[in-house]
């Protein structure tokens, strides 16, 4: 091989065209350094052939001395060694020196030229001042340049040129130096367009003969190349580059279509096997070696691809391209595999490989070049090409998040690091284990389940290398329940598990930590679990079992030693652990959600209502977000619970907990069931925990969450109105009522008491309530879930204190109801009982009566006191009867005649029927008689009307002073038949009050002092709570106020209008005061009323609180606005009350209460008393016609 | 006619996959799940202005020495990607282009149907007759 140097071409990129200069040569050495200087300044416009965009250009010229070699001969297509234009040089201005010598020598120039065809010439002529001072004899009209002009240039006159003091700094030689290079620069380009298009007329004539045998693309990349090269010379480096991937494009066609079949000679050359392949190398511009390869026809293939690709990256790197290299890297990457196997070239993957190693490295210089906006693509490139490596060598390279990849991009070393330590990476299992589990976060979070399994199989490859036995075993339990696996391998990795776990610790030497938790969730689905009871809530003795139903996905049977769940206490109320299950379906059974990504990341939402403690009213109402530590948590840092790593840590098992345990459980593939028996208490299931020799398998969190509660309880006792009666009545009353037959319902939550044969219930009898007996009663026993058990009869044994129900036999946790019928007696008003000694030694409480006046019910209390078999202690049940009706008398005066009416509502919601309703006397007062002027003796009085009855009063003689009346009547529910009539009682008392003329007189007159006697009687003992009383000498007395007023201005009353005065507490005892009154009128004057109150001394305090007009009080101030009392404190009547406390301004006042209606009788309402006329001292007259 | 024909859905995980069985299954799931990054890459249209925006056809994503990959994006994000021979060089760009045509209106048939929930596999007889026509007859 002849060495370069011979040559006179230099390839690289400082290539200029050249140009020749011929002349005079020590003129152009003075000139050459401007000119090289100016030619490049400033672009000239390129106008092209076959249409092609004009474009600007920058010339260069390296210009050399002209020799007669330098022209190219015949045939020689090289471009590079071109001399583009040819230029004489002369400064002669002497014509003289011009006819003998400068003409010749030119003559000799253009005849060289001629005969290489070449009409690129110029001929500069340089004019000096300097040389015309001397030369005196020059003649100003044909100069120099027009001589030359006149012997060369016949028509082109452009070709010669003059240039004036080119040395000099003078506006005239800047102005003949522009107009030169302008001129050097259109010859030069005028130059490039003839022989360029020349050029590729030639080379596209080679192109179409490719179809002719002997035709041979290397001699035809050669031509085609020289194009490129001139291009790139003259900086046109995209026209280059299409000459490249023209020449790409005609070989790639060449190829495929010798793959299909058409064959050409040429090609045989490419077909030698591939020995080696010394990779790229893009450090020099022009790889020599390859390129003398090509031109000897020798090269290989990739020798050509490899020449082709570097010269493009050249050229790509030129045009500050340098991303297109690593697309067209993968492309040639391609290309090439493609192009081997169509040309059938024998090739060994240890080659490709030693190659793609040095591909690496172009791709490593490549990016340095890269900006960060294209890193995708270049990852995107990468990861393809990384893809596929992996599929010929068995090497596997992950794709990395940009971080990696930005870093990688920092320095060669860092990439290397990153991505090409995984190519040799079978020897490292610790940092190909990194990129793969790199890699499978990706494919979970996409859920790609093949490329999952087969990234995973590579892990546990690595992990086994590396001894991490737990990373291992967790891997192994994820794969051996992959069902991408085939049967053979997840056996295979179940056996390792198995294998594993029956090991024992002492064989692997001084662990501490002998046992390897595994996640439960990897090898077997929780589907569902299921209480029995469905409730999930028990009492103690019965049984709670659990079922869990877990599906296993292992491939073969495994035999857990136990398996046990975590169970935590909840100390919470018992109201809060409904809302817990609100999971559990209404069977019991709780169902856990097939684990997916999509279902872990919903948001689990909770309804949360507060409220206040005091009242129970709401106080706050809001939704919570169950999961929220699991959707807040980051998300970069934290890796997903499906990387093994992690989920080993998260798997610390809860230690001191309370477990529900099953030993020897076999799992078999598919769905088990294990069944667990729960301890007393409320517990939330936790954890789940399988032990298998060495290895634990846990579920660390089970959600939903399930709680389950046996609990223990007391027995109770309950009587309740039984709600639906048994009337068939519009409107059933919820109310007990007085006077009839009700039923009561006894519920016994038996709790954890057994009742026992012959335990009985002992109810204390009272006479106002007696239980009515019936000889069919059962009690219905009921199962804690409200089924049903047992209905057996009751037998009611009653004495006469006491009524015994015997119970029949229950078990614990049950309810024990029946109906007992009872009866509770009105009381005649007022309702009065004696205190009574009780059987069982108890004081019974009181009955009690009171109204209510807002519902217009009377209440009656009873309160029953029941001894039960399970306590020493009594248990006291209150019951409220209400009395169905409010009767009110009133007496009726027409004349002398008189009436009582009797008013009788019906204040319950019940319709009833009445009969018999009769006025007697009890007195039996012979000169009296009752007649009634009722029509009919049955009526029906609805609920909240009234029934009226009516009865005049006749008597002979006297009209008695009192009269004690008993109205009654029998009553039953509208529907109910005769014999359901019960008797209602009232009782009244009428009275007279008289005021009898002064002594001595018979009748009263007009102006005299009559006297007044007030007769105030107790007509019946009071009950103690009615009435305060205050003993005085031994006698218990009531402390009465009576006040006389007169409104109507009849009577005058003088002296004390009112007073105080102690009744003895004794029916029947009377007080009677006297008064003086005076009539101020004549004729039938009515009584003046008299009004009694309980007077109610300061120092006890009153049960009603007092309305202010019933104050009495001593502070006169107070009293002013009072008109009513203002008459008492005028006559200073009051005085006499209190002395001492009148000097009490304010304090504890004495108080007046009025009488409840009915009460109080007067017995004068209603009376007159006849006054007469004054004792006539006037005379009147009277004229009697 | 295609080897593999995939249906990825928004979130990047597959809808469907399909492959010739005469090829290993794992190695088209492979190269789907490369294939998607260089649809990141041309949707994210950095560098150059997107032309067309209702232009679905991606174009061929890349090939390798066995196989090229054509994409296709609806504008729902649904991703479709046809693998074909890199030997099949009768197959131009409009078959393909018509292929994916095909495919998107038969996957929208199955989208129209009640009781098919977003996001999960598809499972229809239909979509699999269609992509059976375009899928290479194993023989």
């Amino acid at each position: 091989m002849e060495p370069h140097e011979e040559k006179p071409i230099i390839y690289t990129m400082e290539n200029k065209p050249i140009v020749t200069c011929a002349g005079d040569q020590n003129l152009f050495t003075a000139l050459y350094g401007s000119l090289t200087q100016q030619l490049p300044r400033e672009p000239m416009e390129w106008r092209r052939s076959y249409g092609r965009a004009p474009k600007m250009i920058y010339l260069e010229a390296n210009f050399v001395q002209f020799k007669e070699e330098l022209l190219p001969k015949e045939g020689n297509k090289a471009l590079l060694t071109f001399p583009f234009l040819h230029i004489y040089w002369t400064d002669c201005c002497d014509t003289e020196v011009y006819k003998a010598s400068v003409k010749e020598d030119m003559q000799r120039w253009q005849a060289a030229l001629r005969l290489h065809g070449s009409v690129d010439w110029l001929i500069a002529v340089v004019e000096s001042d300097n040389k015309k001072k001397n030369k005196t004899n020059i003649l100003p009209r044909t100069s120099i340049v027009d001589k030359i002009r006149n012997d060369f240039c016949n028509k082109q006159s452009d070709r010669c040129v003059s240039l004036c003091d080119p040395l000099k700094e003078s506006s005239r030689s800047q102005e003949s130096w522009s107009s030169f290079l302008t001129k050097l620069r259109t010859l030069l380009l005028m130059s490039f367009t003839r022989n360029l298009g020349r050029f590729e007329d030639d080379m596209r004539t080679l192109r179409e003969k490719r179809t002719e045998p002997g035709w041979s693309f290397c001699d035809y990349f050669m031509v085609q190349e020289e194009l490129a090269f001139v291009f790139e010379m003259l900086q046109q480096f995209e026209e280059a580059l299409v000459q490249y991937d023209e020449l790409d494009a005609l070989f790639t066609q060449y190829v495929l279509n010798f793959g299909a079949g058409d064959g050409a000679n040429w090609l045989g050359s490419f077909c030698q096997p591939v020995r080696s392949w010394n990779g790229l190398l893009l450090r020099r511009p022009i790889d020599m070696e390859k390129r003398d390869l090509i031109q000897r026809g020798e090269a290989s293939l990739l020798d050509l691809r490899s020449y082709l690709f570097s010269r493009q990256c050249t050229l790509l790197i030129f045009l500050q391209r340098p991303w297109e290299v690593t697309a067209r890297a993968l492309e040639l990457l391609h290309n090439c595999v493609q192009e081997l196997r169509l040309l059938e070239v024998c090739f060994s993957p240890p080659v490709f490989q030693t190659c793609l190693g040095r591909f690496w490295a172009v791709f490593g210089a490549c990016f340095r070049y890269l900006g960060l906006p294209r890193v995708w693509g270049v990852l995107g490139v990468f990861r393809t090409s990384l893809g596929h490596i992996s599929d010929k060598s068995g090497v596997f390279l992950g794709c990395s998040p940009y971080k990696k990849l930005k870093e990688a991009l920092s320095s060669v070393e860092a990439f290397e690091k990153h991505y090409l330590v995984s190519v040799r990476s079978l020897g490292d299992p610790q940092s190909a284990e990194n990129f793969l589990l790199d890699s499978l976060k990706s494919y979970v979070s996409e859920s790609w389940s093949l490329p999952l399994t087969h990234t995973r199989k590579q892990i546990a490859e690595c992990q086994k290398q590396l001894q991490k036995m737990d990373e291992y075993l967790q891997t192994s339990a994820l794969l051996a329940s992959d069902t991408n696996l085939s049967e053979e391998e997840r056996r295979h990795f179940c056996q390792e598990i198995l294998t594993f776990a029956s090991q024992t610790a002492e064989g692997k030497g001084q662990q501490k930590d002998a046992r390897v938790a595994l996640s439960m969730s990897s090898v077997t689905r929780l589907q569902e679990l299921c209480f029995r009871p469905s409730s999930a809530l028990v009492h103690v003795s019965a049984a709670l079992l659990l079922e869990l139903r877990l599906c296993s996905l292992m491939p073969v049977p495994v035999t857990l030693e136990h398996i046990s769940a975590s169970i935590h206490f909840t100390e919470e109320q018992p109201g809060s652990t409904a809302q817990k299950r609100a999971a559990q379906n209404p069977d019991g059974t709780v169902t856990f959600p097939a684990a997916s990504p999509a279902s872990a990341s919903a948001l689990e939402l909770c309804e949360m209502l507060e409220h206040s403690p005091s009242d129970n009213t709401l106080s706050s109402a809001g939704l919570a977000c169950r999961n929220m530590h699991l959707l807040m948590r980051r998300n970069d840092s934290a890796t997903s619970l499906d990387t093994p790593n992690t989920a080993l840590t998260a798997l610390a098992l809860e230690d001191g907990a309370q477990m529900l345990r099953a030993s020897d459980v076999t799992l078999s593939p598919g769905n088990n069931s294990i069944v667990f028996t729960a301890p007393p208490g409320v517990y939330t299931l936790r954890q789940l925990c399988a032990t298998l020799g060495r290895v634990q398998l846990v579920l660390p969190h089970l959600y939903p969450v399930v709680q389950y509660e046996v609990y223990s309880q007391e027995p109770q006792l309950s009587i309740q109105p039984l709600t639906v009666s048994h009337l068939v009545c519009v409107v059933v009353s919820e109310h007990l009522l007085a006077g009839l037959p009700q039923q009561v319902k006894f519920t016994i939550l038996t709790g954890h008491y057994s009742v026992k044969k012959g335990d009985a219930l002992q109810l204390s009898n009272t006479d106002s309530m007696p239980v009515l007996h019936s000889s069919t009663r059962s009690a219905r026993i009921l199962s804690s879930s409200a089924e049903l058990v047992a209905e057996s009869a009751l037998s009611i044994q009653s004495s006469e204190k006491v009524t015994s129900i015997s119970l029949p036999v229950t078990p614990p946790y049950h309810t024990l109801e029946f109906l007992l019928d009872v009866l509770c007696h009105i009381p005649s008003c007022p309702a009065r009982m004696e205190s009574e000694r009780l059987t069982n030694g108890q004081i019974s409480h009181r009955t009690r009566s009171r109204t209510r006046f807002n519902s217009g019910m009377t209440l009656i209390d009873q309160k029953v006191s029941v001894d039960c078999p399970w306590s020493i202690y009594s248990t006291l049940v209150s019951l409220t009867f209400h009395v169905p009706f409010k009767v009110k008398h009133s007496l009726l005066s027409v004349g002398r005649r008189k009436f009582i009416q009797v008013c009788l509502q019906n204040v319950s919601d019940t319709n009833f029927r009445l009969t018999n309703q009769t006025l007697t006397e009890n007195q039996h007062t012979p000169s009296l008689e009752l007649l009634s002027l009722n029509t009919t003796t049955h009526s029906l009085v609805f609920r909240q009307q009234c029934v009226f009855s009516v009865w005049e009063l006749r008597w002979s003689g006297v009209s008695p002073v009192s009269l004690h009346c008993e109205f009654s009547a029998s009553f039953a529910p509208a529907d109910a038949p005769d014999a359901a009539l019960k008797p209602y009682r009232y009782h009244f008392t009428l009275e007279r009050v008289s005021i009898r003329p002064a002594e001595g007189e018979q009748d009263c007159r007009t102006g005299a002092l009559c006297r007044l006697e007030v007769s105030l009687t107790r007509l019946s003992e009071p009950s103690d709570s009615d009435e305060e009383y205050s003993d005085t000498d031994g006698l218990r007395t009531t402390r009465l106020l009576y006040e006389v007023i007169d409104n109507n201005s009849n009577w005058a009353v003088c002296g004390k209008s009112s007073g105080v005065v102690s009744m003895p507490v004794a029916a029947m005892a009377t007080h009677k005061v006297h008064m003086e009154v005076m009539p101020l009128f004549a004729g039938h004057l009515p009584f003046p009323s008299i009004r009694l109150f309980k007077y109610l001394p300061h120092h006890a305090s009153p049960v009603i609180p007092p309305d202010t007009d019933s104050c009495l009080e001593n502070d006169s101030l107070s009293l002013d606005d009072q008109a009513e009392t203002a008459s008492l404190r005028s006559r200073g009547s009051v005085q006499s009350l209190g002395s001492g406390e009148s000097a009490q301004p304010r304090g504890p006042m004495p108080k007046r209460q009025a009488f409840g209606p009915g009460q109080v009788f007067n017995g004068t309402q209603g009376q007159q008393v006849l006054v007469l006329p004054a004792a006539d001292h006037h005379l009147m007259e009277v004229n009697v016609t | 006619m295609a080897v593999c024909i995939a249906v990825i859905a928004k979130e990047n995980y597959p809808l469907y996959i399909r492959s010739v069985p005469t090829q290993g299954e794992l190695k088209f799931h492979y190269t789907v799940h490369t294939s998607l990054d260089v649809v990141e890459e041309k949707i994210s249209g950095v560098g150059k202005a997107l032309a067309d925006q209702r232009e679905l056809y991606l174009g061929l994503l890349y090939p390798t020495e066995d196989y090229k990959v054509y994409g296709y994006m609806t504008n729902s994000k649904v991703k479709f990607v046809i693998v074909v021979d890199s030997s099949n060089t009768s197959l131009r760009d409009n078959e393909i282009r018509s292929m994916f045509r095909k495919l998107h209106n038969s996957f929208t048939d199955v989208m129209c149907n009640p009781f098919y929930n977003p996001g999960d596999p598809i499972q229809s007889k239909a979509f699999d007759s269609i992509v059976s026509t375009m899928m290479v007859q194993a023989f």
